[in-house]
């Protein structure tokens, strides 16, 4: 979830490439875990990124449920396929707090803002070529820029829009209660 | 100014009198369908946002079909289903198909229309992203995650930003070896799986309205693998009679204007086609499917929202009728009433499972999602290693059935079977 101290993010990166679908995110055996569950929520951290081909660094360490990974960096598409709301919680849940992406598959992005479970910021070149997993980066997610600390390079990040407030005020529900479309 | 098809059913339900591709507008659901992955989440954000006593929008929009984990011994996914059942007591709905029941149907995209739910006109939102299968009826329809599906449980309404209109016309007659598949993996493979993204995917022309209501299904039920909001036909004396068998509610059917602009258009000529598959790992890898013949398979699999439909498995009985398969071929029917027709229809005097059952497939499986997204570890026809697997389904990432190691090939029931006989990827050509 996203907080306010979250609105500068430091720390390593983990890269990807294109179309990193849903079943790469969270593998569908894992979808018997229910996010509203907080050991279930917790859980599914320990499954973030767990259809990763093997070979490439793991995502989170065996027996933990947190990522050293605080920002994920991948190419176009990112987020393809299902609608599970499991895949932003489950990076969410390990401890990302930014995906930057060249683009985003339409539900994937959707259920980022709803949930406000991490940014879904938008690059606009392509970040895979410059950051190698383990990198330390800093996104301001004011500003809307993030940079590679081993070189200086600082890349402009596309404006969220209208997802940032609602991604601010804690997702979908906290959003429509701040703007009072709903009671309480 | 003149509108599409998506566009006068967002203006209709939105309360509009027209709208335009980008317009953010609040819209109002017909129907809310949920299943027993994304449902207990639903319900749980619903619960914790709306109140422990909060009551549902609408009682009678509101269609929980469990689908995914049904036919396992998995502990939480019978639990899952314990909580549906729960919510259903509690908020007293009506349209609930309880999986060990005779109210069991399956497959929640092909559950919808078969019992009535999906309207020309109507909007339909599913927590799962093949909703836009019922497009095929003329109705808005699309995929939404837990947070968006439990704000629509408590105030019927969603947010939608009105998408731009890609249509595909798929001019001339269709011939006999190709298959809606066939056309929308070509289709996906020419614009890729990003290609229609946030964007409404419009299917017509001659071939589209010769097809029937299942193969319609299959072309709206693949836009997402090119990553759109819904895919949509207009609704013809086709969709409209297919409705009408099985609904006596009212509904307003909605036609695009003639000459409404879209964002873009793609004109096939149906005859162009060929019998085809897309290799790993995404659905856009598009080949002929006689390209591929070198590749040799271990597991045919026939099943799911997009390839598990009657007329799915009488294109898989045309090329099996006499035939024996030489790899390992499962099947499984999408739903209870396709399981039924299974034993009921007949090619040549026979009944459809015995025609399967002499070509040497493997016993038919419950209907369920089953092995189409891995699931569970006991989930029926879930790859355990290496398997090259050649589908009907929609999706082969990466352990989409389960192994990261197992490769899946997906095709039309025709190119399945026949590729089912030799082994390797064959064109079903080759048999008719």
């Amino acid at each position: 979830m996203i907080e306010p101290s979250d609105r500068t993010i430091v720390g390593p990166v983990y890269v990807l490439g294109d179309n990193v679908d849903t079943d790469l995110i969270i593998p569908a055996q894992y979808l018997n875990l229910v996010p509203t569950i907080p050991a279930e929520y917790r859980q599914l951290g320990a499954y973030a990124l767990a259809g990763l081909p093997d070979g490439l660094p793991p995502f989170v360490p065996a027996g933990r449920t947190a990522s050293p990974y605080r920002i994920v960096i991948a190419g176009r598409n990112f987020g393809c396929g299902s609608s599970r709301e499991h895949a932003p919680i489950a990076l969410g849940a390990a401890g990302v707090k930014a995906v930057v992406a060249r683009s985003y598959a339409r539900i994937f992005f959707r259920n980022t803002v709803a949930t406000g479970e991490l940014y879904p910021f938008e690059s606009v070149q392509d970040l895979p070529e410059v950051f190698r997993t383990g990198d330390e980066a800093e996104l301001d997610a004011q500003r809307g820029c993030i940079t590679h600390c081993p070189s200086g390079q600082a890349f402009r990040l596309k404006p969220l829009g209208d997802a940032q407030p609602v991604i601010e005020a804690g997702g979908l529900f906290g959003y429509a209660r701040k703007s009072g479309m709903i009671r309480r | 100014m003149s509108s599409t098809i998506t566009e006068k059913i967002l203006a209709r339900a939105s309360g509009r009198d027209r709208v335009s591709p980008g317009d953010n507008i609040w819209v109002n659901a017909d129907v809310l369908l949920t299943h027993d992955v994304c449902g207990p989440g639903t319900i749980g954000i619903f619960q914790r946002e709306f109140g422990e006593t909060a009551r549902v929008w609408d009682r009678e929009k509101v269609v929980i079909i469990p689908d995914h984990y049904i036919f396992t011994a998995d502990a939480k996914a019978h639990r899952n289903v314990e909580i549906l059942r729960a919510f259903v007591r509690e908020q007293g709905l009506p349209h609930y198909y309880d999986p060990g029941t005779p109210r069991y149907k399956g497959v929640c995209h092909l559950a919808l229309p078969e019992e009535g739910y999906v309207r020309p006109g109507e909007v339909i939102v599913g927590t799962d992203s093949h909703t836009c299968t019922h497009g095929a009826l003329g109705a808005f329809a699309t995929g939404v995650g837990n947070t968006d599906a439990a704000f629509i449980l408590g105030t019927g309404k969603i947010l939608l930003k009105v998408p731009p209109t890609l249509r595909f016309n798929l001019n001339g007659a269709q011939p006999d070896f190709v298959t809606a598949k066939d056309m929308v993996l070509r289709i996906i493979g020419d614009i890729g799986v990003d290609g229609a993204n946030y964007c409404a995917m419009e299917f017509g022309g001659e071939a589209v309205r010769q097809m029937n209501v299942d193969e319609r299904m299959t072309l709206c039920n693949m836009a997402v693998e090119a990553g759109a909001k819904n895919g949509i036909i207009e609704p013809d004396e086709t969709a409209w009679a297919y409705v009408r068998a099985r609904t006596d509610k009212a509904f307003e059917p909605l036609r695009g204007d003639a000459g409404a602009a879209v964002a873009a258009e793609r004109t096939y000529d149906a005859g162009a086609f060929e019998p085809c598959v897309a290799e790993p790992h995404l659905p856009s890898n598009y080949a002929p499917a006689r390209a591929r013949s070198h590749v040799r398979l271990d597991r045919a699999y026939i099943g799911s929202c997009t390839g598990g439909k009657l007329t799915d498995f009488l294109m898989a009985a045309r090329i099996l009728r006499g035939r024996r398969v030489s790899i390992e071929t499962l099947l499984v029917p999408a739903t209870t009433e396709v399981a039924e027709k299974l034993i009921t229809e007949t090619l040549d005097g026979k009944s459809l499972v015995e025609v399967f059952a002499e070509a040497g497939c493997r016993d038919i499986a419950p209907p369920s999602c089953a092995a189409c997204l891995g699931g569970p570890v006991d989930t029926f026809g879930r790859t355990r290693g290496k398997e090259v697997v050649i589908s009907t389904t929609n999706r082969n990432f990466i352990g989409r059935m389960g192994s990261k190691d197992a490769p899946i090939y997906l095709a039309s029931p025709l190119t399945v079977a026949a590729s089912a006989v030799t082994g390797r990827i064959t064109d079903p050509r080759e048999f008719l």
